[in-house]
């Protein structure tokens, strides 16, 4: 939470399509693309990132980085990094468990 | 068991044993399921030319005849890019030399993740051969309120599937069972396996849905926990709180296991000693084999504790929050999270540190970390570094009584392996293990209960294979260097350690490390520490006529009169840089199954502790003058 209010992200948040990078605790998006390598798109996708699937962001590690986030049933650890090359559209609002 | 109907008689193995390989995503069960099956009954193996390890039990099926089961490496897909996948591909197409085309295919999948783990299923069934698919974790599944129809899933896949619980053992007679009939192979199934992971990931979709499976909810208990541990501020004290219990529990622990079996072992070795005819035999055996094998065997109580508590951490599943509390720190050094348990048992001992790092999954990383542990400031430099501190460096406080002038000494040095750590980390994670095709891509299991069946399997696989493989590695070292300091003979008697073969390759190489100050007894030292670094305390000791157990003192006296103070000092860094512990090069040959890591890592060490003796022996010359 301090590492949101001291980095801002809020503004940065877009309104439909983005990056998974930019979900915040709690929303869900659907993944539409993995602009990756294609060994690490294939690795993302054998754990649940499949383009069409929904992911949620579960919580955050301690200091914003990596996060943790729920394809499934399965829980899966990203650095942010990473997950800026995942792109998403956003669902609905700020929504916990399912 | 030969007139066992095989349906590939010509691929049959030569002692007629049906083999069936096992094959199931990470976090899928499979290992404990495997355990389960075969207990005791398994041997570790490599792969020849990869790192990749298999393990091949045995287990009895319905009709009391063995079977040979050949646990595969976890995978998640057969992509030929990975190693480990690539090693499954050439098993299950019978391509792996000294392996035989197994007869058919166990694919254990976790039940509360269908959609996810069938993927792998589709692409195994399509191989052709007879599979048995397990859905595993039944229990979870019930408990959880989730659900699948087993016949359905069956009909769709046109193979057997069982729902099972290698906890439990629930379902398991389907294993024994499959095991003693000669299944036909699964009908051809329309499988778009040669298509995209995306389009085989919607066909497991559509048949999970054709299966009425139902995903369990997440149990309730990993999201409390999970707010716990991964919690801002009590994530990161409960990490620290770990931290120093598994440091404590290898150096409070450890450390008087090892000095009560080192005890135990000299005892013993006293009377088989005093069994055997005075001679040179006597000495082989008491010196060489026995000390030899006693080195190997006072680092278990440590490997076992440590690969306790890391298997306690893996299996409760707090190991995977534990790297994403530490990814942040290691991700500076351009390591990830998994790596820092790792190196922080390297504090202990390098031995089983390398041996832990089999956590990490990226091949490179795992490298890098095995590369770097021995920097850490290991349990058998203490001696050298008290002798040596004791001899050199006057006891003065230096902040009130927090800190002395030779505690800071100590700490220094803590300090110079670690950063010479990070250094070299930074350096291979920036050249030749550069990984940017192995990113931080962590699943996190749910919390369980370790089981203690599994955990005790690990640990007896665990201690065998650092007795079998690096024990056989050390005793012939340490018969060498027996030899070394037994040869020449004079009169049918061993040499005085100063006219030995030792010695010899002491003076041969004190041109050498004149440079940095040091003479021939030292230069002998450096050769019999190889053995374990704090040898060298007992070597200068014969060399110099003293009992160092019985009297430091006057080895530190003896060491005053030997070195100068710069070159005390180029000792210190020697000895906190360079690869000193064959123990150590013996188990890395063993992890990276080559020797190319090993030569390359004491080369390494050795240059890097060569320049920064030589360094350290010059800036202190010129700073006392």
């Amino acid at each position: 939470m301090i590492f949101n209010f001291i980095f801002g992200r809020k503004h940065r948040r877009p309104q439909s399509n983005g990056v998974l990078a930019d979900l915040q605790v709690g929303e869900r998006g659907i993944v539409r693309e993995l602009r990756l390598d294609h060994s690490i798109a294939e690795h993302l996708m054998n754990l649940g990132f499949v383009p069409g699937l929904e992911v949620s962001v579960e919580r955050s590690g301690p200091g914003g980085d990596p996060r943790v986030y729920r394809v499934e049933g399965t829980e899966v650890a990203l650095r942010r990094e990473l997950s800026r090359y995942i792109e998403v559209s956003l669902v609905g609002a700020a929504a916990f468990g399912d | 068991m030969t007139c066992h109907p095989v349906a590939r008689p010509e691929e049959e193995n030569a002692s007629g044993v049906r083999t069936v390989a096992v094959i199931g995503p990470p976090n899928s069960g499979k290992t404990t399921l495997y355990n389960r099956l075969t207990g005791l009954r398994q041997k570790v193996g490599n792969f020849p030319g990869v790192t990749v390890e298999h393990h091949i039990g045995y287990v009895r099926n319905a009709s009391g005849e063995e079977v040979a089961l050949v646990d595969l490496p976890g995978i998640y897909s057969l992509n030929p890019k990975s190693e480990d996948e690539r090693v499954a591909v050439e098993v299950l197409y019978g391509k792996m030399p000294g392996m035989p085309r197994p007869d058919a295919v166990i694919v254990v999948l976790n039940s509360n993740n269908l959609n996810t783990h069938l993927v792998l299923a589709g692409r195994v069934i399509a191989l052709g051969l007879p599979t048995l698919v397990l859905l595993n974790m039944a229990d979870e599944l019930k408990r959880q309120k989730g659900a699948v129809d087993v016949l359905a899933l069956a009909r769709q896949l046109g193979t057997p599937v069982a729902l099972v619980s290698a906890i439990t053992g629930e379902g398991l007679e389907a294993v024994r069972n499959f095991l003693s009939v000669t299944s036909p192979a699964p009908e051809p199934l329309e499988l778009p396996v040669v298509g995209s992971t995306r389009s085989v990931r919607e066909w497991a979709v559509r048949v999970g849905e054709t299966a009425n499976y139902r995903r369990p909810a997440t149990p309730v208990w990993t999201r409390r926990l999970d707010n716990i541990f991964l919690h801002r501020i009590w994530g990161p004290l409960i990490f620290l709180a770990v931290v120093v219990a598994v440091f404590q529990m290898i150096f409070a622990a450890g450390k008087p296991l090892q000095d009560i079996l080192q005890g135990w072992l000299d005892t013993t070795g006293a009377w088989v000693g005093a069994a055997l005819p005075d001679g040179m035999f006597r000495s082989l055996i008491i010196n060489g084999v026995w000390k030899g094998v006693g080195s190997v065997v006072v680092f278990l109580p440590q490997i076992l504790l440590l690969f306790l508590v890391i298997g306690i951490l893996e299996d409760s599943g707090y190991l995977a929050r534990a790297a994403v509390i530490a990814d942040r720190t290691m991700s500076r050094v351009g390591l990830n999270g998994k790596s820092f348990i790792p190196l922080l048992s390297a504090y202990a001992c390098a031995v089983p540190a390398i041996m832990a790092t089999r956590t990490i999954e990226s091949k490179r990383d795992r490298i890098a970390t095995i590369l770097i542990a021995p920097f850490m400031t290991c349990s058998a430099r203490l001696p050298v570094y008290t002798m040596v501190i004791a001899a050199f460096i006057p006891g003065r406080a230096l902040l009130g009584p927090f800190l002395s002038t030779r505690a800071a000494a100590m700490l220094g040095l803590y300090v110079l392996g670690f950063l010479m750590a990070v250094f070299t980390a930074r350096i291979l994670k920036s050249t030749i293990l550069r990984s940017k095709d192995a990113p931080f891509i962590l699943e996190m299991p749910p919390y369980r209960w370790p089981m203690p069946a599994s955990l005790g399997l690990r640990l007896v696989d665990r201690g065998k294979a650092f007795l079998y493989r690096a024990g056989t590695v050390i005793m012939l070292v340490s018969i060498l260097l027996w030899a070394a300091t037994n040869f020449p003979m004079h009169n049918g008697q061993p040499p005085a350690i100063q006219d030995s073969v030792v010695a010899s390759v002491g003076h041969a190489i004190e041109p050498v490390i004149r440079p940095l100050g040091f003479d021939w007894k030292i230069g002998v030292g450096l050769v019999t520490s190889l053995a374990a670094r704090e040898v060298i305390i007992a070597t200068l000791g014969t060399l110099n006529g003293i009992d160092a157990a019985v009297n430091s003192f006057d080895l530190q006296t003896a060491l005053r009169h030997q070195l100068t103070l710069p070159a005390a000092v180029a000792l210190l860094v020697f000895f906190a840089f360079a690869m000193q512990c064959m123990s150590t090069l013996a188990v890395v040959r063993r992890e990276t199954n080559s020797w190319t890591w090993p030569a390359a890592q004491f080369a390494y060490m050795t240059v890097v502790a060569y320049i920064s003796a030589y360094a350290a022996y010059h800036i202190t010359a010129y700073f006392i003058s």
